[in-house]
């Protein structure tokens, strides 16, 4: 028996154990832990996701118990290539944020990474398992560890954001234990296979209903949609960037795996669409997030929250995809559970960049940064173009996809909102470029006269710039020095942007061999 | 036809890319670095002209880079038009360079590195865009095109560039994404190709509303072409510096947009469907309206740039006219514009750019007397002129008359009114400046006496010359360029 799923969820969890004990010897061991343990889980993930390709569905019971009773872990193809996403992303930022989290949390950085880890047991847990009560626990487990996580961010103001999201989240939580709680009464069952098989014999059922509509609106609630997305912006601003950075394009494009499974999987895309008569309303509710999260985007004054605002409506594209009723629409959505985890972490991590060489993240502190950190600039533009959808990023092909979907359902509007919000996404990221290009130089102008052979601005004494100086003067006139963040942070971002344009070109390969033959 | 696979087209496309790095790389060494982009120019323009012999025997020369859905890949088809366009612009982007070299290093500008690494990719996008073998394709080195320009256009890194680089980006990504992207994708969801073929790709498919709407939505959303009302960037993109103005705002950038609309029209919908439901003549009214307009414009103006910009405006929808002509003499005369405009309006602004190095004088209105002081730069300011006029013995001659007949021949009278006295006009904002220049005194001028000739560093003068020349032969020697139009169009 092949053991790799339970290598991948079990590997960060043991790894949490040891990261524990390790850190009263040394407390620079439980990084180095924490470290292996990913490593691990990602080449796990990746031959899993080799073998399913090759092999077809993996079932794995946990100790060797049967289904029902048993737990079981179920990867197909759609799962397993969320897992190799989660436990690359999990990976990779561990390496790019160890400096972060080294200042913003001195004292308590093996907290910081037995949490960490257990954060990723959740996310891996819930992707992997085929079980309905099992998801919850382990959304509890997610949802625990990233309270905690949330509040060790920004003194003042991470505390409350925390709390907000507990109330929220255990509200969400709540909702969709019920649901289950419901789907139990009816099909006497918690394993998604055997419920589904059970639910085709009773779809008219009021319980079913009631049970489907509870367990959606838990995890919409979970995922930040609209307007259930109130306590995601602060929660995402004041964590500690090292966390930011891991939950933000995760922890929603695994709640909409979640609700992809629950559709595809438990529920059946007939009885969602033939029975149930709520894609309409669900489509326009996305429309209505999309738009909501880019306008309310584009009031922001801070990186962080803008940022924030941008994966609320990201959550439009792929709840309104999902919600299409067709299999271009769903391809969208699926696709860009990939491609919107990889460019919100390209994005997240350019910001950690900037974070860790500023410490400021108000567009008012930004100016200059393309003189001063090129490297991280030309990472964030990258993802920017992707959310924006130019190709030959990513974020072009799975627009392509959803647009053709809504084209074919004949969702004129929700393409429309598609649109406007490429163009709403263009100026929030094209205000920040234009920030980030110029230097702050009020008033200066018409420096290019004939004969005038430097330009008084563009500028920054990046001498200051260095971390342990604080914080960062500005406007000096001088020459051009770099100030560039640390080498892991940027072959992190270096990596993750190649993904990005690797994400577009082979998107056809994507949707070929992963998604279509999913989705059949 | 016969189609040949060959790496060629993604080659002509890498090597700009590819000396980006080395470019970055030696922005302590000036002139190694201005080495590379002429090794580079060099080897791309041979690549070009390499697929010249095989594209005018009739072959298509295609090569497939990724494939995203069928019909729908990152592919590259060389024919007659491709070639036609790949060919002035690779061959302008070596004497723009040098010009570049001269312009760049005489002002002392800021941010040299930066300027050539964008330019190389602008061309590279270009050359993409030229080769590009469906929608989809031509649509992201589109988008590449316009972000790459974007550094260019704020170059001077001032409240003014800022505002046009604003302005800038707002028109060509607001329209493209707004306008392009739902009009493309549509056109996959009716038909599931996006492959440009001579009969179009619509087989009945369109009612005669939708075709409009589509047909509208491109010829609008493809703004760099510069169509009313979506022309106002490009005057204000003239505060780049002038290689930016002269290379990629009259011949790459532009240029794009409008051989963006010809593939829609040739390619896309077809010439019949157009015909059949009447729509040329939709398109010649829009564009006729940009042509008298943006003339009238032009004439009002006194910075020489913005009177050059408008000008270009106006020749643009030359093309996008003599193509909306759908008659083959007017088919051929707007695509040929395409090659003989670009040599025409290139001289003129490497003259602006010229005058501006070697006086600091960037208004009309000071620029009487001139001529004498300068009188290479004039020389080929009024070269340039007679080429945007359509005058003989410059290629524009040649495209003029090919429209005017083109309009005689699909019986649009009315239309050839437009022409002449657009014509006209061109003729009322050129001429006037060169009459000035050598015979008008300026205040500062001695009224006698022998003038000191004062020309530019050669690095300017060199190239305007070589432009100004190769318009004047561009008359006498129009036959391959006809030949890869006429195959391409298939007139």
């Amino acid at each position: 028996m092949n053991n790799m799923p339970a290598i991948l969820v079990l590997a960060p969890l043991l790894g949490a154990f040891f990261a524990g004990l390790a850190a009263w010897i040394q407390k620079q061991l439980s990084y180095y832990i924490a470290l292996a343990a990913l490593a691990v889980s990602c080449v796990a993930a990746v031959s899993v996701l080799a073998d399913v390709i090759t092999s077809g569905t993996m079932q794995y019971r946990m100790a060797g118990w049967a289904p029902p009773m048993g737990i079981e872990l179920r990867i197909d193809l759609l799962n397993a290539m969320v897992l190799v996403l989660i436990s690359v992303i999990a990976f990779v930022n561990l390496v790019a944020s160890v400096q972060n989290v080294a200042r913003e949390i001195p004292d308590r950085a093996p907290s910081f990474y037995v949490m960490y880890l257990l954060f990723v047991v959740g996310l891996t847990g819930v992707t992997a398992t085929g079980d309905l009560f099992n998801l919850y626990v382990l959304i509890e487990i997610t949802s625990l560890t990233s309270y905690a996580l949330i509040a060790l961010g920004d003194k003042d103001r991470a505390p409350l954001a925390a709390l907000n999201y507990i109330f929220i989240g255990v509200i969400g939580a709540s909702f969709y234990l019920l649901g289950v709680g419901y789907l139990y009464i009816t099909t006497g069952s918690l394993n998604m296979a055997d419920v589904a098989v059970i639910l085709t014999g009773i779809q008219g059922s009021t319980a079913v209903l009631t049970a489907f509509i509870l367990c959606i609106l838990g995890v919409w609630i979970k995922m930040a949609l609209f307007p259930l997305h109130v306590w995601l912006p602060n929660a995402y601003a004041f964590a500690p960037v090292g966390f930011a950075r891991v939950v933000a394009p995760l922890m929603t494009k695994v709640m909409v795996y979640v609700m992809v499974r629950l559709m595809v999987t438990v529920f059946g895309m007939e009885y969602i669409f033939e029975t149930l008569h709520l894609a309409d309303a669900v489509v326009w509710l996305a429309v209505i997030a999309i738009l909501a999260g880019a306008f309310t985007a584009l009031f922001q004054k801070d990186l962080k929250k803008m940022l924030a605002y941008i994966i609320v409506c990201e959550i439009g594209y792929m709840v309104g995809g999902a919600w299409l009723g067709n299999t271009l629409g769903m391809t969208g959505a699926i696709l860009h559970i990939l491609n919107d985890g990889l460019m919100t972490f390209a994005l997240f991590l350019a910001l950690g960049n900037i974070i860790y060489m500023r410490r400021q993240t108000v567009f008012s502190d930004l100016s200059g940064l393309f003189a001063a950190m090129p490297w991280t600039m030309a990472g964030f533009v990258l993802a920017g173009l992707s959310i924006i959808g130019v190709p030959p990023t990513c974020g072009f092909f799975s627009k392509w996809y959803l647009v053709l979907g809504a084209f074919e359902a004949g969702a004129y509007h929700f393409a429309a909102a598609l649109i406007i919000s490429s163009l709403v996404c263009a100026v929030l990221f094209f205000k920040v470029f234009e920030i980030c290009f110029f230097a702050p130089a009020p008033g200066a102008q018409g420096h290019h006269v004939p004969g005038n052979p430097q330009p008084p601005h563009d500028i920054h004494t990046a001498g200051n710039l260095q971390p342990s100086h604080g914080h960062h003067a500005a406007g000096h006139a001088g020459a051009v020095v770099m100030a560039e963040a640390p080498v892991s942070m940027l072959a992190a971002l270096g990596l993750v942007s190649a993904s990005i344009i690797a994400a577009g070109v082979y998107a056809g390969t994507i949707v070929d061999t992963i998604i279509l033959p999913f989705l059949q | 036809m016969e189609i040949l696979i060959s790496i060629k087209p993604l080659l002509t496309v890498l090597v700009p890319l590819l000396v980006i790095p080395v470019l970055v790389s030696s922005s302590q060494k000036p002139n190694v670095r201005e080495a590379w982009i002429f090794a580079a120019g060099f080897v791309m323009f041979f690549l070009v002209a390499s697929m010249v012999p095989a594209v005018l025997s009739g072959s298509k020369i295609v090569f497939t880079l990724f494939e995203l859905a069928p019909g729908a890949d990152i592919a590259f088809a060389v024919d007659g038009l491709g070639m036609l366009f790949a060919l002035v612009a690779s061959s302008l982007y070596i004497v723009t360079s040098l010009y570049s070299i001269g312009y760049m290093r005489g002002l002392k500008e800021h941010g040299q590195t930066r300027f050539v690494s964008f330019f190389a990719l602008a061309i590279s996008a270009t050359m993409g865009a030229a080769f590009s073998a469906n929608l989809l394709t031509l649509y992201l080195f589109y988008e590449i095109l316009s972000l790459a320009t974007y550094p260019l256009v704020a170059h001077h890194e001032d409240a003014t560039s800022r505002i046009s680089a604003r302005r800038y980006l707002v028109f060509i990504l607001g329209t493209s994404i707004g306008l392009v992207l739902p009009a493309m994708i549509y056109c996959y969801h009716v038909t599931g190709t996006l492959a440009f073929s001579t009969p179009g790709i619509f087989a009945g498919q369109l009612s005669k509303p939708a075709a409009t709407v589509l047909l509208l939505m491109f010829v609008f959303g493809f703004a760099k072409a510069g169509i009313m009302p979506f022309h106002s960037w490009l005057p204000a993109a003239m505060v780049a510096p002038t290689p930016v103005s002269a290379l990629l705002h009259a011949v790459a950038v532009v240029k794009v947009g409008v051989f963006s609309i010809v593939r829609v029209i040739t390619g896309i919908f077809g010439v019949d469907l157009l015909a059949q439901f009447n729509l040329g003549v939709v398109v010649m009214v829009i564009a006729s309206f940009t042509i008298i307009v943006s003339s009238c414009i032009a004439l009002s103006q006194d910075e020489l740039k913005r009177r050059l910009a408008f000008s270009t405006i106006s020749q643009l929808s030359y093309i996008v006219f003599g193509v909306a002509l759908l008659s083959p003499s007017g088919q051929l005369g707007g695509v040929i514009h395409i090659l003989m405009h670009a040599f025409g309006k290139i001289t003129l602004f490497f003259c602006a750019g010229a005058i501006f190095v070697a006086t600091g004088k960037k208004y009309i209105s000071q620029m009487k007397g001139l001529g004498r002081q300068m009188p290479v730069t004039f020389a080929a300011f009024f070269i340039g002129s007679l080429g945007v006029i359509g005058l003989p013995p410059t290629g524009g001659f040649y495209s003029k008359w090919n429209l005017i007949l083109g309009t005689l021949e699909a019986g649009q009278t009315v239309f050839m009114v437009v022409l002449l006295v657009s014509s006209f006009l061109n003729a009322f904002y050129f001429l006037p400046i060169v009459y000035q220049a050598f015979f008008g005194k300026g205040k500062e001028a001695l009224s006698d006496g022998p003038v000191k000739i004062q020309e530019a560093s050669l690095c300017l003068v060199v190239p305007l010359a070589i432009t100004a020349l190769a318009s004047i032969g561009l008359f006498f020697f129009p036959q391959m360029f006809v030949d890869l139009i006429v195959l391409g169009l298939n007139l």
